[in-house]
């Protein structure tokens, strides 16, 4: 048990892939963007990205992390009430990292290809599900507007049947809660810090501009590895 | 204040206007199926006046009284069900900070059971969504346009600083109308 204790908490916070001994507690550290903050200008302001990334989806690693650990405790010592207790925050903050991570993928500078459509079987499949590219915006920026609360609006493809579909996510809710044959290709995140310092109470603006720097061909790659 | 006020407020007032009418609409067609679909645009946009419209009750200016402690009655009542005011706010500030996503915290009395409580809400649900018998007394607008533009993330610098501004006279007057003192 000691010399358990002793393997997990080594290295907790500093390595990507935590610890991983006897029966390791994998941990997790904020991924770098691949591109500068102010590169998705004007889209998504520069103070926007910084904050969303290095505050946000850091305090979602930190309690996540946090929240693993005394996860890791109450299952060694079979405390179950603990455990269940400990799902709300596991959820909550593990769902915030998977979810952010996605999203920070999901953009692009324009250079870089930001707001490209997409071309080839995922270009076909909007066509084909939603008529065209103008209508999925559509329909995805009428729900996101929508929503109530915080929570995220998704393209996503049902991998059991081959089917594109629109879903929103309340809070951190991942995609998949929504349906476990679900696989995220995009996800625009509608809490408002995501864009209330640049677009205040106007969400829809947001939603209009954020296409000029989606990345859709990671959304694409996501795709044809589903549907090959 | 002011994009909270005429923005945020306003919108949650047209909706609730626009829903209303529909309601009526289909009411009167004696069309259940829509009467229900309407619920969700009612409780939220609904909620959201009956709760904006507390909010701006629950603050007031330093020079009119803002900040200042309770006294009387709801005094007297937060000593003995929490302990000290001190202790009421942090309490209040903890599950304010907290709340996962878009919320409420509240301060309200128990009208069957003469009791003081502290409770969260989600999005713009009410108090009385919580217990038939709670009335709000004060409500904490959790909600990222409430301190964002001036506190960024830091949602525990806002709960701190808030009660420099709460009208624990409004707080008093409500508690004071459901237990009158003799």
């Amino acid at each position: 048990m000691a010399l358990r204790t002793l393997l997990t908490r080594k290295n907790l916070a500093n390595s990507p892939m935590g610890m991983l001994g006897l029966r390791g507690l994998q941990t997790f550290s904020l991924p770098d963007l691949p591109y500068d903050y102010g590169t998705l200008e004007p889209a998504i302001s520069g103070d926007i990205m910084q904050l969303h990334h290095q505050k946000h989806h850091q305090a979602y690693i930190t309690n996540y992390n946090k929240a693993l650990e005394q996860l890791d405790d109450a299952v060694a010592k079979g405390d179950a009430s603990a455990v269940v207790k400990l799902q709300s925050a596991i959820k909550f903050n593990g769902g915030g990292h998977v979810n952010h991570s996605i999203f920070w993928k999901n953009l692009a500078p324009i250079r870089e290809g930001g707001g490209e459509p997409p071309k080839s079987s995922l270009g076909w499949a909007i066509d084909n599900h939603f008529g065209s590219l103008e209508v999925l915006i559509q329909k995805m920026n009428a729900e996101g507007a929508a929503l109530q609360g915080s929570g995220w609006v998704w393209l996503g493809v049902d991998k059991e049947f081959k089917r594109l579909v629109v879903e929103t996510t309340a809070n951190q809710d991942p995609l998949v809660t929504k349906g476990p044959s679900l696989v995220p290709l995009l996800g625009i995140d509608v809490w408002e810090h995501a864009y209330y310092l640049q677009y205040k109470n106007v969400r829809p603006d947001y939603l209009k501009n954020i296409w000029k720097v989606i990345n859709w061909k990671y959304a694409s790659e996501v795709y044809e590895k589903e549907c090959p | 204040m002011h994009l909270h006020h005429q923005k945020h407020h306003q919108t949650y007032i047209t909706n609730y206007n626009k829903a209303l009418e529909q309601l009526d609409d289909a009411m009167t067609k004696g069309d259940a199926s829509t009467v229900v679909k309407l619920q969700s645009a009612i409780k939220f946009n609904g909620g959201g006046h009956v709760n904006h419209s507390i909010f701006w009750k629950n603050l007031a200016p330093i020079h009119e009284g803002g900040g200042e402690p309770p006294k009387g009655s709801l005094g007297w009542a937060i000593d003995n069900n929490f302990g000290s005011l001190e202790a009421l706010i942090q309490k209040m500030n903890a599950e304010g900070a907290a709340l996962q996503g878009s919320g409420w915290v509240w301060l309200g009395v128990d009208k069957e059971l003469n009791r003081l409580i502290v409770e969260t809400t989600g999005n713009q649900d009410p108090l009385v969504t919580k217990g038939p018998s709670l009335v709000p007394l004060l409500g904490i607008d959790v909600w990222e346009h409430a301190y964002y533009l001036q506190y960024k993330n830091v949602r525990p610098d806002y709960l701190k600083n808030i009660w420099k501004v709460m009208n624990w006279k409004y707080a008093s007057e409500v508690y004071e109308k459901e237990f009158p003192e003799s």
